[in-house]
């Protein structure tokens, strides 16, 4: 799989409050929570994000709460992807479990400006910015991972071992 | 094979004679639970899965604590899903408002979790029940959805770093300062994916309370999970509570860790997490004299009865700054009527503190105690983040109860001797 986006760029640490903050978390509708999204980091980021964007981020993006909700806003503010030096690691389940593809890459972020076009390929793990002529080795999504997208994701991957019990 | 506590659990959830980092297992979960904001997408992707049933209603628990008692119409709508849903399928552990508390002091205090276990809760402070000598791990909803359907959970085995605490802790040092100094040293991303075994003669000293604070907030570093070794305290403590039999599990004495870091506990001295990050950790005497306008005491990291028991001994004869106010909230109603009876709750309403029904609602910025435009507050929960408990550019102090107890005192951020001296507490 493919995607290829527009670049936004946010720093290290962008924990889950300031993805969604938790006084908003009294709805599960995407496009509710995406109204909200970046509130308290900046303001106008939401407004600059269109769809299929990508959003390029630092280490350890979405640390904190175990909150859902945090990747479901920002598949309802149209992100297509979201590439990250490193993930907190409920975040990196819960984005896979709601179909919001992730990356693990090291350089991308510290190359990438906002407003590159860039072009992730989830199998090979690379991102190859399309404005600047560069590419950057990330890591595939791991194997077993893979087999639960192969599968239908969670949803069908719970289908297939009850079939099985 | 030698095997951390960590691996040990693991593997005998798994059905494996043993299991190694990296590895991705499917193990079997002996507990799970969400509460009144992970709870509803729960149920819906349970409902997307075509399940009937819950895998065992016995091992289920839904906990309404974040929004509670409801703060608007919109919370009340969430909450009355997860109502539906327990009473539809007729689910023997729902906790609504009045025998509701916070979930993971509430869980533990129920002995729905006991050593040994694998526990899995759509909350990230479920690593708080590591401190029982368990596995517990957060999760997301979907991830909550799938093991509340099959009574199983895929994850990666995680590294295990142990961590030795020596010494005895000086008077106003608790297990909050042991945890907040170790995230300050290896940062909100030292533990990423591992797992944290807490472990060193300075837990002899700890009350049970006080360990739970420190695995609580194994998340704070990025951890999969926070685990101590039961001793007799630990068995003491959960032997009359446990609702199962349970398995004391140890780690082998040759067990391979990543790393073992030791901490001289004799040497701290009360410390602060000062904005935006739990982190940004300094010991409370560097940061003394910040102004507050408000001190919070409750939360699942720091709303225990020994909590409440330090702060009422730091305020015992004070009372709060005029220019301050004092949030207290006991974690779970047990709690509240513990501290009733010995009398702390009287020390709280003449200090001139507020004293509110169980709840999360100050510690996300939720409701009852929110904080206004670069408003400062002194708070013994476990996160600081931007906006976490109000307007963006309100800042929050992390501490242990002592310390905010003194700081009500004072109005500015003030180290608990020198309101209350240098007295043990016991």
């Amino acid at each position: 799989m493919t995607i290829r986006g527009r670049a936004h760029v946010v720093g290290h640490h962008v924990d889950t409050d300031v993805i969604i903050p938790a006084r908003y978390l009294v709805t599960v509708e995407p496009g509710e929570l995406a109204k909200h999204a970046f509130e308290d980091l900046d303001s106008a980021l939401r407004d600059r994000i269109g769809h299929g964007d990508i959003l390029l981020a630092g280490e350890n993006f979405g640390q904190g709460s175990s909150r859902e909700h945090a990747p479901i806003a920002l598949k309802g503010l149209g992100l297509a992807a979201v590439v990250a030096v490193s993930f907190a690691r409920i975040f990196y389940r819960n984005a896979f479990n709601i179909g919001l593809p992730v990356l693990e890459c090291r350089d991308a972020h510290a190359r990438v400006r906002d407003g590159d076009l860039v072009e992730v390929d989830f199998g090979e793990g690379t991102v190859r910015n399309v404005t600047r002529e560069e590419s950057y080795a990330g890591q595939p999504i791991p194997e077993f991972m893979q087999r639960l997208v192969d599968a239908g994701g969670l949803v069908g991957y719970v289908r297939t071992q009850i079939g099985k019990s | 094979m030698s095997m951390t506590m960590t691996e040990k659990i693991l593997a005998s959830h798994a059905g494996a004679a043993s299991v190694k980092p990296g590895e991705i297992i499917d193990c079997r979960v002996d507990f799970v639970f969400a509460n009144d904001i992970t709870a509803p997408l729960a149920i819906q992707e349970f409902q997307k899965m075509g399940v009937e049933a819950v895998f065992d209603p016995d091992r289920v628990a839904f906990v309404l604590d974040h929004y509670v008692p409801n703060k608007d119409i919109a919370s009340a709508n969430q909450a009355k899903i997860t109502r539906e849903f327990v009473r539809a399928r007729g689910l023997p552990h729902f906790y609504d408002i009045g025998r509701a508390g916070i979930a993971h002091v509430l869980l533990a205090e129920e002995g729905f979790v006991g050593p040994g276990d694998v526990f899995v809760g759509a909350d990230s402070h479920t690593c708080n029940h590591g401190a029982l000598g368990a596995f517990a791990t957060g999760v997301g909803s979907s991830d909550l959805a799938a093991a509340m359907a099959l009574g199983r959970f895929w994850l990666r085995v995680p590294e295990t770093v142990r961590y030795i605490f020596t010494g005895r802790p000086r008077p106003w040092v608790t297990g909050k300062d042991l945890v907040l100094s170790i995230i300050g040293t290896i940062g909100v991303d030292g533990a990423r994916y591992g797992a944290m075994e807490f472990a060193g003669d300075t837990l002899e000293h700890l009350t049970m309370d006080e360990r739970f604070s420190i695995t609580n907030m194994a998340i704070e570093a990025g951890a999969k999970n926070g685990i101590m070794e039961p001793d007799e305290r630990t068995l003491a403590w959960i032997t009359p509570r446990a609702r199962r039999p349970f398995t004391v599990v140890r780690p082998d004495p040759d067990a391979a860790y990543a790393d073992v870091r030791t901490i001289d506990a004799a040497r701290l001295d009360p410390v602060v997490a000062a904005p935006s990050s739990p982190g940004n950790v300094v010991p409370v005497r560097e940061a003394a004299g910040v102004r507050v306008d408000q001190c919070f005491i409750g939360t699942c990291t720091n709303g225990r009865i020994e909590d409440l028991r330090v702060a009422a001994k730091v305020l015992a004869g004070h009372t709060v700054h005029r220019d301050t106010r004092l949030l207290v909230i006991p974690a779970t109603p047990a709690i509240y009527l513990q501290a009733l009876e010995e009398g702390l709750i009287k020390v709280f309403l003449d200090a001139g503190a507020a004293v509110s029904t169980s709840t999360c609602g100050p510690c996300i910025g939720g409701h009852m105690g929110v904080l206004a435009e670069g408003e400062v507050c002194v708070s013994t929960s476990s996160r600081n983040f931007v906006g976490r408990m109000g307007h963006r550019t309100s800042q929050v102090y992390l501490a242990n109860a002592a310390v905010a107890a003194a700081t009500a005192v004072t109005g500015v951020l003030t180290h608990p001797a020198d309101v209350a001296g240098e007295l043990v507490p016991a």
